[in-house]
């Protein structure tokens, strides 16, 4: 198809519209504002028809990769397939058309769903109570954070100012604690890729609030000294804090809570198939132990005499939302839950870390593996293995983009220099995966032979590589910015 | 086998073979043995998908769909059907966030043309590309205001509505913010109390509009004010009311924020809905959340790519303005094409005749001489009446027909919403009713 740039704006026909409304009843009313509180600013939206609007949204559509265009082995993002009939229940007018304050006997469907999702994540992972507030990861770290402060506020051990968080994070858990008003301090990972423990116990005090860790960590691999960490932060008057970003790897193999944990946030848009969206919206639930159930934020679901209720915890955090979270994905996470049952859940698990260690041995001559240990659901590899060629990261990533892959997460985590984090999923077949480990050892094989073609890539995108430095320096925001600096 | 986990036994011993082990238990020997799960999960049994179909349908038809008088944060209004079509395509709703531009200019490009229409509605410089929802994005623009000005303390006015003033409260006690509220003057912002309140420690003031009782506030005179002492308007406002209503920016504002639920999105039991935050040049560098800039690729093709994020968390870490990361992607696509579709047009016409509803159902309410508008002010769709009524009874009634009354302030204060889906025939149906009590 032909290329196409028009954005709305430009489609713009007088007169053009794309809307129906019912005749006007209301002829006797007039609007009679004050003209000091009357619109007089221009109000420049498009005038297009039903049929323009269809075809410039679908024109963009084909500009976009989604996981149904093909494998999106984008690590630490799990973009595992996101399930049609989940975005059909979701559809559901008794879903969609529901007041949020609406009395609870008019709503006790929704009630049910929060209820029932939060018992079988509480089976899940091991953690007794759940609210379904956050918005997404980041949101539920915050609030996580959030019931952390309470509860040694509320022992009034206000000492506790500090959140130990490892140099392999994800940026937002340093962002989260520092939004949340604690310190942060760092603890360096051993060559083995995992938390080093004799310097976490060096930095341990009593002004230590708790810490934030993902198992696997962001390199993929299992912090083996898990149980050790976890009794170090608790002696010291800590608490744990898990990030759920990859519990893909451990779904219905291991409890969260038995490991030591007693928060911790999941992003229902990656290990529950929700979709996401190009950006969102997902949903971060936050799980607690019962000694913190009532820190959690109000409203929680509870269910008295058969009837479910809203309450709030006695030593609640407050609101951290106008009502109650993203609803519609939680109720596509509940469908893709009762879709697996107890039957397939552990092969979420399982095969996830399946297809990743393949991916990550059958590559593994061509890509500097810096940690050669068994993987769980992802994997890191320290760009090629032949860096003379001056083929970096990136251009293997925008080479991967001509073959109809999407790339891997690039330059993160930040302990190597030229980092692709992959991370298939389990829903990937063993052909598609073979097909991709053929494709990552052709480009590696032309990084040798042909560096600049892979230098130039990508060749056969809608768009070639941007000019950021532009978009930075003469920054066009908006449509009206456009031709601001000629 | 299940439709969702494709490896066949075969596949799966090859696999095996590849990594010289024997069985897939062999790559989880990591896992402490006590937290391993023994045994069987103690989940349901899956469903197959006709039985999720009637599963869902039951729960679902366990909620109540009701003819909705209610808003208080949440309105029903039309949406054209085209909205849920385009947004259903899998391009849009399963890719991730737009980090390879050259296969995301789907989503890079409808994120420009969002970000062009809420600086249009709002009258705002920049915005970014989406926040959560309103309340949070209120939270956030007092961590712009005090962060850029170096300050500890703002001001909420009472006539923003608990549901905002609860999440901006959450937020600033844990990051040791103080608040203090400013008093309402009848139904309005009390400009005496802020006097009162405002110093140089202020680094601004959180007002709604319409505010909570519904009514239209002029806060001209109160950006003017916060502006004396070097503070920051910050204005909450209903993207639905800037149709007819004059834009935050040129009432002296200089963050605007808000929810685009009112631009269509459905009621959804609370979300997904889309928070906005707009804010003026100097701000620019101090905005959450990601941007996105227009440039051109090296064959000279326009092109879309997220900018600016030196700001953000992947980057900056602790020193982050927020730690945003995800956002409501979807839902700001959603209101891109409600707002193409509505068009100049539509968007006046649409925000008219919800005026029109509610002026109207006001009217026939005062006909009955049992309701009576609590300010006589300004207000757009949404009002509050006074009644002799219990509004509980009126709640109830309404109910055996069918309709979600007013939210109730008090038991005689009743908070009334319409919209341009009604037509005079509800209104009178529905006036009919309460007028019997």
């Amino acid at each position: 198809m032909k290329y196409y740039d028009k954005l709305i704006f430009e489609l713009s026909n007088e007169g053009s519209i794309g809307y129906s409304l019912p005749k006007d009843d209301f002829s006797d009313i007039s609007v009679d504002l004050d003209s000091s509180l009357l619109r007089n600013d221009t109000l420049d939206l498009p005038q297009v028809s039903e049929l323009t609007v269809l075809r410039h949204y679908t024109n963009l559509s084909h500009k976009n990769f989604g996981v149904e265009t093909g494998f999106y082995p984008l690590g630490s993002c799990t973009m595992k397939y996101n399930p049609k009939i989940n975005e059909y229940v979701a559809s559901f007018r008794g879903f969609r058309r529901i007041h949020p304050l609406s009395d609870e006997s008019l709503v006790q469907g929704s009630l049910q769903i929060y209820y029932e999702m939060e018992q079988m994540l509480s089976e899940l992972t091991g953690l007794d109570a759940f609210t379904f507030s956050p918005f997404a990861g980041a949101h539920g770290e915050l609030v996580g954070l959030m019931i952390m402060k309470q509860y040694h506020l509320l022992r009034n051990d206000t000492k506790r100012t500090k959140v130990i968080v490892p140099t392999s994070a994800h940026g937002t858990n340093p962002a989260s604690a520092a939004v949340c008003g604690f310190d942060i301090i760092e603890v360096p990972s051993l060559d083995n890729g995992r938390v080093d423990v004799k310097a976490l116990k060096e930095v341990l005090s009593d002004e230590v609030a708790g810490m934030m860790l993902t198992n696997p960590n962001t390199l993929g691999l299992f912090e083996n000294e898990i149980e050790e960490i976890s009794k170090l932060i608790h002696d010291a008057g800590g608490l744990m804090y898990y990030d759920g970003a990859n519990l893909n790897a451990l779904l219905g193999y291991a409890k969260i809570g038995n490991m030591g944990f007693d928060i911790m946030h999941i992003n229902l848009h990656k290990t529950f198939s929700t979709p996401h969206g190009g950006g969102g919206p997902g949903s971060g639930p936050v799980g607690v132990k019962a000694f913190l159930k009532d820190y959690l934020p109000a409203p929680i679901v509870d269910k008295v005499n058969d009837k479910y209720v809203f309450k709030t915890p006695s030593h609640s955090i407050g609101r951290i939302s106008g009502f109650y979270g993203n609803f519609l994905v939680v109720v596509k996470a509940y469908t893709y839950l009762l879709s697996l049952g107890k039957e397939n859940i552990k092969n979420v698990a399982y095969y996830s870390v399946l297809n990743a260690n393949y991916i990550k041995e059958s590559l593994k001559d061509e890509y500097e593996l810096p940690i050669d240990d068994v993987c769980m659901h992802e994997f890191v590899f320290d760009g090629l293995k032949d860096k003379s060629t001056g083929v970096k990261t990136l251009d293997v990533a925008k080479r991967l983009l001509d073959y109809g892959y999407h790339a891997p997460t690039i330059y993160f985590p930040l302990l190597f220099e030229q980092s692709i984090m992959i991370e298939p999923t389990e829903v990937e077949n063993k052909e598609t995966i073979d097909d991709f480990i053929k494709v990552m050892k052709q480009i590696a094989k032309e990084a040798i032979e042909d560096p600049e073609l892979v230098k130039g890539a990508p060749h056969h995108t809608p768009i070639r590589r941007i000019d950021e430095v532009k978009a930075a320096k003469k920054p066009v925001l908006k449509f009206k910015d456009i031709g601001k600096y000629d | 086998m299940h439709r969702y986990l494709p490896h066949s036994r075969k596949d799966i011993k090859e696999m095996l073979d590849t990594l010289q082990i024997d069985n897939i238990e062999e790559l989880f020997n990591y896992v402490p043995d006590d937290a391993r799960i023994k045994g069987e999960i103690n989940l349901p049994n899956m469903l197959s998908e006709c039985e999720l179909i009637d599963h869902l349908s039951s729960i679902a038809s366990k909620n109540k769909e009701l003819k909705v008088f209610r808003g208080d944060g949440a309105y029903d209004h039309y949406a054209p059907v085209v909205i849920d079509t385009l947004i259903s395509r899998q391009e849009f709703l399963t890719s991730y966030t737009p980090y390879q531009p050259e296969i995301a200019q789907g989503t890079l490009q409808y994120i420009f043309e969002y970000q062009s229409m809420i600086c249009e509605l709002t009258g705002m410089d920049i915005t970014n590309a989406s926040m959560y929802d309103g309340p949070t994005s209120a939270a956030e623009a007092m961590f712009v205001a005090t962060s850029s000005l170096r300050r500890k303390k703002i001001l909420v006015s009472n006539t923003v509505a608990n549901r905002i003033k609860d999440v901006v409260y959450t937020y600033a006690k844990f990051r040791d913010i103080e608040v203090e509220e400013v008093s309402d003057d009848n139904g309005l912002t009390s400009i005496d109390d802020l006097k009162s309140k405002l110093n140089k420690d202020i680094a601004g003031i959180l007002v709604q509009n319409p505010n909570k009782y519904g009514v239209i506030e002029e806060y001209s005179e109160v950006a003017n004010l916060v502006h004396e002492v070097g503070g920051y308007l910050i204005d909450y406002v209903d993207p639905h009311t800037l149709s007819l209503v004059k834009t935050p920016a040129s009432m002296g504002a200089d963050i605007v924020v808000g929810d685009g639920q009112s631009l269509g999105i459905p009621l959804s039991f609370g979300g997904p809905y889309v928070g906005f935050m707009a804010v003026g040049q100097k701000l620019m560098r101090k905005l959450p959340g990601r941007i996105v800039g227009m440039s051109n690729d090296l064959e000279g093709k326009r092109a879309f790519v997220l900018t600016l994020q030196a700001r953000e968390q992947h980057i900056r870490r602790e020193k982050a303005n927020s730690n945003i990361c995800s956002n409501q992607s979807l839902m700001a696509l959603y209101v891109t094409i409600y707002l193409s579709l509505l068009g100049k047009k539509g968007f006046k016409e649409v925000g008219t005749r919800s005026y029109k509803a509610a002026h109207y159902l006001l009217k026939k309410l005062e006909e009955t001489n049992k309701f009576k508008l609590k300010y006589d002010l300004p207000f757009f769709n949404e009002f509050v009446v006074t009644t002799k009524v219990d509004v509980d009874l009126l709640n109830k009634e309404l109910l055996n027909h069918n309709i979600l009354g007013g939210s109730k302030i008090s038991s005689n204060e009743w908070l009334l919403c319409a919209n341009e889906k009604m037509t005079k025939k509800d209104i009178d149906d529905f006036v009919k009713i309460v007028g019997g009590l």
